[in-house]
């Protein structure tokens, strides 16, 4: 198991080394951020100055050097344009994508699955056609027209939930979250909801066809034969057998939902990572690009670890023993 | 005289295809008495699978049993409701399916399966529940059962893992079992230690058993009654010794010419020529005709069941003599 632990580490300061590199050069061939960050109407003496102050006068090796070594020490450089430390400015604005997003997945969960088996286990009645009609809906229709019709129906012309914005706060922790308050929780609820549009749909028919492999088995007909009630029959027996591809890909969804809440955020003004992602794009905002990067890696190597974890809890045949792995 | 555990009447269950109505158990007839053990025996495809899930009422759509009773202690399974199935499976009648590796939930502990369908019967306690289930793995010949109980099912090989199934069926004291070739997955050795087991376990109970196989030779170790099938029916039907001595229907010896034996080393197998007949296309007359070397022009119409004594029916217009005296087989 440590074995284990410790080869699974590594490979992920791997991928993380790798993905620095490849966006440091990256983001270096897209643009020049001196363009944009100068203001042209200073003297030559005072751009140069400041150019200097970014590091950004000396040549690209030795300003990945410099990065280098900033990593060693623990700092991901700072951003051009707010002038504070790249991790920092991300971590500020992390807890509000968290929680759009964990609320995102929990609607994925408690929806999908459901809806998924029962569509599964009736699959010719008028209620599961519409299930699956509305899953293609889910798949195939753009995800920031959804959020527009979103607004457009509950904050336009219903007027019941406000069409943007992160409501009123309160600390948990030290942390701003919205969902404590009823205001707040409003505000909540178009943009989990638009963000999960997708992961329902996916979860619905991972369900399905999971459930509807499933209840084929021999050890469901043997569950019946055995006299059990149709409630522990799905409940239990189909349920925990679907649920380990649905772990899966949720897992897997749970780092997309962080890191692309992007269109959701802009759509709803949800003042997460995903904005601020785009607006350092645009500005070549190198050290934060990077840095949101690296965070992403980190987050996936991270989330596909538990995943594994939760698989092995669910699936006692791949259980990860010692030595073997 | 005691009354049959199960009775069944007339049983036809059809498969409603895009071809037509599919036969797959057609008028079958036959009663399993208290501590009496039948033999089904035929072909793949001869409807006795079919049979058994057709008393379990548990078919697969579009499977229906369209016709006829089957009566467990006198109460007919075709009108009884879900609840009441649910209650009776498990319960009263148990089933052993065939392939052990496939049965038990792979995600579920043992004890989690176990206790399950005890309290889905049974109010007692988990603790109680539990004790009756180390109970009966303890019977099944598993063990230290107590700590198999917290194994997985893929922990366990095959011949173990049917001991689970058959232990769960013996737990709760079911008035009769249907085992579907419960022993064809596993092999040889481990296929004797389970009859031998079964064989213990039925002797001091007063269950009815019905044992589905192709293995005539497991038959005749266990059963007392043979029925014999051939496209869905039951084409002979008798007291084990005696029907496997002196078999009256061609298919029957087909049956048992086809066991390969020391008289038959170096020779050529016998074997039954052709195969199994579609049943969607069975035709007129004996459905066994095509195949049979006693066929004759009578062949192209369908013979009755005729009893020849004994307690053996048969179902053929020319059946073997030497097994019957000439008065009784002039049907």
């Amino acid at each position: 198991m440590l074995a284990y632990l410790i080869r699974r580490f590594g490979q992920s300061l791997l991928v993380m080394a790798v993905m620095a590199t490849i966006v440091f050069f990256g983001l270096y061939m897209v643009g020049n951020p001196v363009d944009l960050l100068i203001n042209p109407e200073d003297d030559l003496a005072a751009q140069e100055a400041a150019i200097r102050r970014l590091g950004l006068d000396q040549p690209i090796y030795i300003q990945f050097l410099q990065f280098l070594k900033g990593i060693a020490t623990g700092n991901l450089g700072v951003s051009f344009v707010h002038n504070t430390p790249a991790l920092e400015l991300i971590l500020s604005r992390l807890p509000a994508t968290l929680e759009l997003a964990f609320f995102a997945m929990l609607l994925a969960i408690l929806l999908g699955i459901p809806l998924g088996m029962i569509a599964g286990l009736y699959p010719s009645s008028p209620g599961s056609r519409v299930i699956m009609g509305g899953s293609i809906i889910g798949f195939s229709t753009p995800n920031f027209w959804q959020g527009l019709m979103l607004i457009m129906l509950f904050a336009v012309f219903w007027r019941v939930l406000p069409s943007g914005g992160r409501g009123q706060t309160t600390d948990l922790f030290g942390i701003p979250v919205s969902f404590l308050t009823l205001d707040g929780l409003k505000h909540l609820i178009l943009p989990a909801l638009n963000l999960a549009i997708f992961k329902i749909a996916l979860v619905i028919r991972l369900s399905r066809a999971g459930t509807s492999e499933v209840s084929l088995q021999d050890y469901v007909k043997y569950a019946r034969a055995r006299g059990l009630s149709e409630k522990r029959i799905v409940g239990v027996h189909i349920l925990k057998n679907i649920l380990i591809p649905v772990v899966t890909v949720l897992g897997l969804e749970l780092g997309n939902v962080i890191a692309f809440a992007v269109v959701t955020e802009t759509v709803f003004a949800w003042p997460g990572i995903g904005k601020l992602l785009i607006d350092s794009i645009g500005l070549l905002d190198r050290p934060v690009v990077v840095a949101y990067m690296m965070l992403t890696v980190f987050m996936f190597v991270m989330i596909n670890f538990f995943v594994d974890m939760a698989y092995s809890m669910l699936d006692p045949r791949i259980r990860i023993k010692a030595g073997k792995s | 005289m005691t009354a049959p555990v199960l009775s069944v009447r007339d049983l036809v269950t059809e498969f409603d295809t895009r071809a037509g109505a599919l036969r797959a158990v057609n008028n079958v007839c036959f009663d399993v008495m208290p501590g009496e053990v039948l033999g089904i025996v035929g072909e793949s495809g001869s409807g006795k699978t079919i049979t058994g899930f057709s008393i379990m009422q548990l078919l697969d759509k579009p499977g229906k049993v369209k016709s006829g009773e089957i009566l467990l202690n006198g109460k007919d399974l075709g009108r009884l409701g879900d609840t009441e199935l649910r209650q009776l499976r498990g319960d009263r009648i148990a089933m052993i399916f065939q392939d052990p590796m496939m049965t038990l939930n792979p995600v579920l502990r043992i004890d989690t399966q176990m206790i399950e369908t005890i309290l889905a019967h049974r109010k007692v306690s988990h603790a109680e529940a539990r004790q009756l289930a180390e109970d009966a793995l303890a019977q099944v010949g598993i063990p230290s059962p107590a700590e198999r109980l917290k194994t997985y099912p893929h922990e366990m090989s095959g011949g173990m893992r049917q001991r689970v199934v058959i232990a769960i069926a013996l737990m709760l004291e079911p008035d009769l079992i249907i085992a579907d070739e419960p022993t064809t997955a596993l092999d040889v050795t481990i296929q004797s230690q389970i009859l031998f087991e079964m064989q213990r376990l039925l002797s001091n109970r007063n269950m009815g058993l019905i044992w589905i196989t192709h293995d005539l030779t497991v038959v005749a170790g266990l059963a007392h009654k043979v029925a014999v099938m051939y496209a869905g029916r039951i084409v002979e039907f008798g007291p084990v010794s005696d029907l496997l001595d002196r078999p009256a229907h061609p298919y029957t010896r087909g049956l048992i010419d086809s066991i390969p034996s020391n008289a038959s080393h170096g020779k050529r197998l016998t074997q039954i020529p052709g195969m199994t007949p579609n049943l969607l296309n069975l035709g007129k007359g004996c459905p066994f005709r095509p195949r049979c070397p006693r066929a004759s022009d009578i062949c192209a119409s369908d013979p009755e069941t005729s009893s020849t004594g004994d307690g053996r029916t048969v179902r053929c217009h020319n059946p073997i003599e030497e097994g019957l005296d000439d008065t009784a087989s002039a049907t």
